[in-house]
C-alpha cells in the first residue's frame, strides 16, 4: 500500500523543489541485450560489422559478407540490421543492400532465412543470424525461393546458375535485370 | 463510527474505506480521512484511452479517485465505437485522450482528468514520477516494456539491497485479446517487473517470406505478401504507414489480386487491417472485466483496504469462464528491476581500473568486460571496430565518463565465473563515488 502521509509530504517537497534532474536518456532492455550480443560477437574472417551511426548506436548496423567458397566466392554483400527496442522478443529486421542474384534473396533485398522470421527464438543472437546469412551464400537453397527464376535455374541447371551468378557479380544483366558489380 | 460520517455518493466504496476488516493491509486506517486523501492527494496516470482505457477512466473515477491523467497518441476511428463507449460518431478523428477525459468529467462530478495527446516516449521521465500509481491499458509489448523501465528507474535500493518503499512506483497492467485477458500488479523491487517475465509472451506469428512469395495458402499469406514484398517492389523508397488509409487500401487491393491468382477466398479490408496491424478482434465485455479488476487492484494498492492479488490474474472467457491467479517470481538478476551489485569507487578510478576491479569482485568475477552507461558505450571488448573506437576511454576516470554523476546505474557484460564454468552475462551495477555525496545521496542514507 502507498503510505498516504508520505505521499502528502512528497508533494509538498516537490512543489518546493520544482526543478528536478535533467531528462536523461533511457536505455531500453533491448539495447542492453544487444550490447551483450555485440560485445560477444565472434565473426569468421569472411564477415565484418560496421556501425554507420557511431559507437553509441548499436541498434542499426551493417554486416558485410565476403564468401571464400561456393558460387558467390569473391563477392561482397552488405546487409543492414535494424533492432527493435523489445529485442530479443522480436527478431532483427535484416535487408540485403547489395542487389544479388540469389534464390533466397529477392531483388528488393528481402531475405528468406527461417531464423529471421518463423523460427526466431530469443535464445538466438546476432552471431547466429550472421552465420545464417553466410550459410545462404555457401548453400543457396532452391526449395525456399524468394527469387523464383534464380531458384528454378539453380534446380534445373546448376552450371547455368553458376555463370549467372558470375555475370551478376561482375556487373551485368541476367535476363531483364541489371546487377551492379560487387566483386 | 461509520454512522457518524456523512455518507458519500459512493456507498459501496465507503464500506471498504470506512470500516476495519480482516483482510486489510498492515497500515490500513479506516475512516473518512483515508477517503479524502484518496480524493485529494493520490494522482493516477492511465496509459491508453482505447478499449481498456475508456473503461479504466470510468472505473477509477467511480472508485473515488479525483486526480487522473490519461495519455494516448491515437485518434478515434469509426471501428472503435462499438466498445470504446466514451466516443460518439461525431468524435471520429479527435484525439482519444481528450475526448475520453472530457466525457468522464461530464458524467462524474468533481473528477479532474488531464489529457495528454502524445506518445509515451514524448514525455520526460520526470512526468511519470509525478504519479503515485500508473495503470496500463495498452496493446503492445513495446509500450509496456518502455513504461516498465521508466517506473523501475525510480526504484532505489538501500545498502542491503532492499527496495526503498517510497521509491516504488506501483503499476497495474491490464491486457485483453479477444475473450482472454490479464490483470497484474507490478511493484518494482517487490513483485516481478514486466521484464522479469517477458519470456512468457508467445512469439508473434510470422510467416516465412518464401511461403508468401511462392506458395500462399491463406488470405493472411496474400495480405502479408502485399504488405511485405509487393509494397517495396512497387513503392520503392516509400515507408509503409499502417495508419494511412490510402496505404492500407493499396495493400488490400494488391492482396485481393494475389488471392484471385491463387484462388484463395477471404481477403477483406478489415482482415487486411487485422493482419498488417496485428489486431485481434476486441470484445467489450473482456475489457470491462479486466478493467474492473485493474481499478479494484489500484484502489487496494493505494488504500490498503484489502490484500492485492499476488500477482497475475488471467481471465479466459473462450469456453465458459476461467480465472486464475498465479504468483510469478522475480528474476533476481533482472537488469531492469533488480538491485544490481553495489560498487563504491574513488572518483579517480579509471575505466581500466574499474574493469579490473570487476574481475576480482566476489559477486561478479567478470572477465572480458564491456561497459555501457545510459546509452553510451564506454568500452566494448568486441568487435574489433568498436574496441578501437572505445579504447581511448580506458585511461579516463569513470567519474568523468559518467558526466560527474555521484551515483548511477552502469551496465556491464562479460563472462562470469571461474575456469570451465564461465558463462556470458549482463549485470547491473550501482556505482557510487566516495566523497562525492550530493543531494541525491541523502535518500540513500535515509533509507538504510
Amino acid at each position: 500500500m502507498i503510505k498516504l502521509f508520505k505521499v502528502k509530504e512528497k508533494q509538498r517537497e516537490q512543489a518546493e523543489n520544482a526543478n528536478g534532474k535533467p531528462p536523461v536518456k533511457k536505455q531500453s532492455p533491448g539495447e542492453l541485450r544487444l550490447h551483450k550480443d555485440i560485445s560477444e560477437l565472434n565473426l569468421p574472417k569472411t564477415c565484418s560489422i560496421s556501425f554507420p551511426n557511431g559507437k553509441d548506436d548499436l541498434m542499426n548496423f551493417e554486416v558485410t559478407i565476403r564468401p571464400d567458397e561456393g558460387y558467390y566466392m569473391g563477392g561482397t554483400f552488405t546487409f543492414s540490421f535494424s533492432i527493435s527496442p523489445i529485442y530479443p522478443h522480436e527478431a532483427p529486421k535484416v535487408k540485403c543492400k547489395t542487389k544479388v542474384y540469389h534464390p533466397n534473396i529477392d531483388l528488393e533485398g528481402n531475405v528468406c532465412l527461417n531464423i529471421l522470421r518463423e523460427d526466431w527464438k530469443p535464445v538466438l543472437n546476432i552471431n547466429t543470424i550472421i552465420y545464417g546469412l553466410y550459410h545462404l551464400f555457401t548453400e543457396p537453397n532452391h526449395e525456399d525461393p524468394l527469387n523464383h527464376d534464380a531458384a528454378a535455374v539453380l534446380r534445373d541447371n546448376p552450371k547455368m546458375f553458376e555463370s549467372n551468378v558470375r555475370r551478376a557479380m561482375h556487373g551485368g544483366y541476367v535476363g531483364q535485370t541489371f546487377f551492379t558489380r560487387c566483386m | 463510527m461509520a454512522d457518524s460520517i456523512p455518507q458519500s455518493r459512493s456507498r459501496d466504496l465507503d464500506k471498504l474505506l470506512l470500516r476495519p476488516g480482516n483482510l486489510v493491509g498492515p497500515t490500513f486506517e479506516a475512516g473518512s480521512q483515508l477517503r479524502d486523501d484518496i480524493k485529494e492527494c493520490v494522482r493516477v496516470l492511465v496509459i491508453g484511452a482505447g478499449g481498456l482505457g475508456c473503461e479504466l477512466l470510468k472505473d477509477l473515477a467511480f472508485s473515488g479517485f479525483r486526480n487522473l491523467e490519461v495519455i494516448d497518441m491515437d485518434r478515434i476511428e469509426v471501428t472503435n465505437l462499438n466498445r470504446q463507449f466514451l466516443f460518439r460518431l461525431g468524435d471520429v478523428g479527435k484525439p482519444k485522450a481528450e475526448v475520453a477525459a472530457k466525457r468522464v468529467m461530464e458524467r462524474v462530478s468533481d473528477v479532474d482528468i488531464k489529457s495528454h495527446f502524445c506518445r509515451i516516449e514524448d514525455k520526460p521521465i520526470s512526468f511519470y514520477n509525478d504519479f503515485h500509481i500508473i495503470v496500463l491499458g495498452l496493446d503492445s509489448i513495446e509500450a509496456r516494456s518502455y513504461i516498465n523501465s521508466v517506473a523501475c528507474s525510480f526504484l532505489e535500493y538501500d545498502s542491503d539491497d532492499n527496495p526503498q518503499e517510497e521509491s516504488i512506483k506501483p503499476m497495474v497492467d491490464g491486457g485483453t485479446e479477444g475473450f482472454k485477458g490479464h490483470a497484474r500488479i507490478i511493484m518494482p523491487g517487490v513483485t516481478p517487473c514486466f521484464e522479469c517475465t517477458i519470456w512468457l509472451f508467445p512469439p508473434q506469428v510470422k510467416f516465412p517470406l518464401c511461403t508468401l512469395a511462392e506458395t500462399p495458402r491463406t488470405a493472411a499469406h496474400c495480405i502479408e505478401y502485399a504488405h511485405l514484398i509487393k509494397w517495396d517492389e512497387a513503392q520503392s523508397g516509400k515507408t509503409f504507414d499502417p495508419d494511412d488509409p490510402e496505404h492500407m487500401q493499396w495493400v488490400y487491393s494488391e492482396a485481393v489480386k494475389r488471392a484471385e491468382l491463387f484462388g484463395i477466398p477471404g481477403v477483406t479490408y478489415s482482415l487486411t487491417q487485422g493482419v498488417v496491424k496485428n489486431i485481434i478482434p476486441a470484445i467489450a465485455s473482456t475489457n470491462a472485466i479486466i478493467s474492473a479488476a485493474c481499478a479494484l487492484e489500484t484502489l487496494k494498492v493505494v488504500s490498503g483496504c484489502s490484500k492485492t492479488l499476488t500477482n497475475y490474474l488471467t481471465y479466459n472467457g473462450v469456453e465458459g469462464l476461467h480465472t486464475k491467479v498465479t504468483e510469478f517470481v522475480r528474476d533476481k538478476d533482472c537488469l531492469v528491476c533488480g538491485p544490481g551489485v553495489l560498487i563504491e569507487l574513488e572518483a579517480s578510478v579509471t575505466l581500466k581500473k574499474f574493469i579490473d576491479l570487476l574481475e576480482d569482485h566476489p559477486k561478479l568475477l567478470l572477465t572480458r568486460v564491456s561497459v555501457t552507461y545510459r546509452g553510451k558505450n564506454l568500452y566494448m571488448q568486441a568487435p574489433p571496430v568498436l574496441e578501437e573506437m572505445t579504447r581511448s576511454n580506458l585511461d579516463l576516470p569513470l567519474f568523468e565518463l559518467m558526466g560527474k554523476t555521484p551515483r548511477d546505474i552502469v551496465h556491464v557484460t562479460g563472462a562470469a565465473g571461474k575456469g570451465d564454468k564461465k558463462q556470458s552475462c549482463s549485470r547491473k551495477l550501482r556505482v557510487i563515488f566516495k566523497g562525492m555525496v550530493g543531494v541525491t545521496d541523502m535518500d540513500m542514507a535515509g533509507g538504510a
